[in-house]
């Protein structure tokens, strides 16, 4: 009897542990397996080198596209955090009918209704250098020279990263909110705080679940990200994404899977130190 | 201690658009009382009770207390302090900062306002728990930190929302207990929202009945007890028979208007089984629908044809007496001088 039971536990769990087998674990490992892979300019040869690894770390290439990643990815948070979380404060606390918030909540969704590729390249006409801000600006008188900055810089990069996933920062920060218990603000009113007293010691702190995840998001899609870097920079700027698809262009599979497990481990590493700070388990 | 102040409703009214929800309420609470505020939801009470605290803005009228006005006055600025039905406390502190909260907004230094918030702890036999999360307390010890983190702004009128609902009866009756030995000690005025009479009489000294957004009377216990003020006190009270004038054959009024309604208490009926009247006492004919057994009483239930039911609490002894079952024709009676005339 208990063996049947211990057997029809095992099958309700195969199926999903099936699709993690399939989707998740075979392809990291085959990744781990191809970086380890040599490579010429006509083939894949399957062996057992550390070479891959050693030309990614010991390249100033590497590391000055690390360093300019996680600049971005760091900027982006910053600028994602601060407008996701105005944005859910309003209207979680500002929007008093349970209708409007609906509605400004899927306001914010409208961005995600068409691709990403498209949002990005919207801002191409508004940015460029006779674009729309520059024509206007000129027209006003404000500025003599078109703006360079504007288009194929860091700037509309940033711009791009934080218009396609400050979405990601609203909806966890604003879920985070929602479950806020309203008798809450106002004992703290009740204990004298200030409208910025009350944020600081309670909004924040019971909001810390849904900051962890949206940083999450955030920092793992632009760590990975190489479409955004290449269309907005124009060239100029590198990502290690956009290293591992050059790679890939080229047909250096094996050092492209070397740069992806790498990126991984760091990737993991930020998401580890994040869960260390904040407790999201109670938010899943 | 100073002399606590008095506590003086003038005119206050709440109105949510075209709704009413507090109806010009006027009403003193003297200082070091504890009052009660009872009715059925809706009634306004806890509306009321959140205007006094600040933390719903009166429509019309004025919330004294002492001398001054605190109508418009901030939750904090106002010497009241709330403690909220589900008690409201941070999840994310522990006993000691929930408690020393109000100090922190006020820039109390951390060694100063932790020694005090565990003072205060102390107080209410909670220091053991200084340093555990609201969560892994039980109902009535939160309610013990929200008791604790309201009384360290040293209010001169606590403000209670439902305090005792969230608990299980036997934890209910010892918190009672509990809140009444405060308030003596502490010699502040209480005001306690609750829709439980049992609560009201045993904790108040100012019980006031509010229905539709209006008093209805506030008087000591014994008296709303006594002497209810209206059909809706009697029977909102409980204990009461409340009959039409007429039927009871009691003296009307003068000046009463429409039909006016009588109480009888149910504990000064008597039941008897047939149908002979009883000498010196006024009766009613009826049929005997429930008997349950109390302990230290039998409650009778009668129908009586043109009346809703009407009961009957008799002592055990006097039950034995005479005792009725189900179904039996009985004859309820009452003496002429238990007949309370009720105003409206």
């Amino acid at each position: 009897m208990n063996r049947l039971k211990s057997w029809v536990t095992y099958l309700q769990v195969a199926p999903l542990a099936l699709v993690f087998l399939l989707f998740l674990i075979v392809p990291i490992a085959t990744i781990v397996v191809v970086s380890f892979f040599d490579y010429n300019t006509t083939q894949i040869i399957p062996t057992f080198v550390l070479q891959n690894y050693e030309e990614l770390l010991l390249s100033p290439v590497t590391w000055r596209t690390y360093l300019q990643t996680i600049q971005f990815a760091l900027i982006t948070w910053a600028l994602t955090l601060v407008i996701g979380f105005t944005v859910a404060y309003f209207v979680a606390f500002h929007v008093r009918s349970p209708t409007i918030q609906t509605v400004l909540f899927l306001l914010c969704t409208i961005p995600f209704w068409t691709s990403n590729v498209i949002r990005m390249i919207s801002w191409i006409p508004f940015l460029g250098r006779h674009g729309l801000a520059n024509t206007t600006l000129m027209n006003l008188g404000l500025i003599d020279q078109p703006l360079e900055f504007l288009l194929y810089s860091e700037f509309s990069v940033v711009l791009a990263y934080v218009h396609l996933y400050a979405l990601f920062m609203v909806v966890p920060i604003f879920n985070s909110m929602m479950r806020i218990d309203r008798s809450l603000l106002e004992a703290a009113r009740d204990a004298g705080a200030t409208g910025w007293q009350t944020l600081v010691n309670v909004i924040v702190p019971l909001c810390k679940p849904g900051i962890a995840i949206g940083s999450i998001f955030v920092v793992t899609i632009v760590m990975g990200d190489f479409v955004t870097v290449r269309m907005m920079s124009g060239g100029l700027s590198a990502s290690v994404g956009l290293m591992m698809a050059n790679a890939m262009s080229l047909l250096q599979y094996p050092a492209a899977a070397a740069n992806a497990v790498v990126l991984l481990l760091l990737v993991l590493f930020i998401v580890a130190a994040m869960m260390r700070l904040v407790d999201i388990r109670k938010e899943l | 201690m100073a002399k606590q102040p008095d506590i003086e409703l003038v005119a206050l009214t709440k109105r949510y658009g075209d709704a009413v929800a507090v109806d010009s309420i006027s009403l003193r609470i003297p200082a070091g009382s504890y009052c009660c505020l009872l009715g059925p939801s809706g009634c306004g009470k806890t509306t009321t009770l959140r205007m006094i605290a600040g933390h719903e803005e009166a429509t019309e009228g004025d919330i004294i207390l002492g001398q001054e006005n605190i109508t418009i006055l901030p939750p904090a600025a106002r010497g009241t302090a709330m403690m909220f039905q589900s008690y409201a406390l941070f999840p994310h502190l522990d006993c000691t900062d929930n408690v020393a909260f109000s100090l922190k907004m006020r820039g109390v230094d951390k060694d100063t306002r932790r020694s005090r918030a565990v003072d205060m702890l102390k107080r209410v036999h909670m220091d053991a728990y200084a340093g555990r999360l609201p969560s892994q307390l039980s109902g009535g010890q939160q309610q013990r930190v929200a008791l604790a983190r309201a009384l360290i702004t040293d209010p001169q009128v606590l403000l209670l929302d439902e305090p005792l609902s969230a608990l299980d009866p036997f934890l209910r009756i010892k918190m009672r207990e509990e809140l009444k030995s405060l308030q003596t000690r502490l010699g502040i005025s209480f005001i306690h929202v609750t829709h439980s009479q049992d609560e009201a009489m045993a904790l108040a000294d100012l019980v006031v009945v509010m229905n539709a957004g209006k008093i209805e009377q506030a008087a000591p216990p014994r008296e709303v007890f006594n002497k209810p003020a209206s059909a809706f006190v009697a029977r909102f009270i409980g204990g009461h028979n409340v009959l039409p004038a007429a039927v009871a054959r009691a003296p009307v009024v003068p000046g009463a208007d429409g039909a006016p309604f009588v109480a009888i208490r149910a504990d000064r009926m008597s039941v008897q089984v047939g149908t002979s009247a009883v000498a010196g006492a006024t009766s009613l004919q009826g049929v005997a629908r429930s008997v349950e057994y109390l302990g230290s009483t039998v409650q009778v239930g009668i129908d009586v044809i043109g009346l809703d039911t009407l009961s009957a609490t008799l002592s055990e002894a006097r039950f034995d007496a005479s005792p009725v079952r189900p179904g039996e024709p009985v004859l309820l009676s009452w003496n002429p001088e238990d007949v309370h005339v009720l105003g409206r």
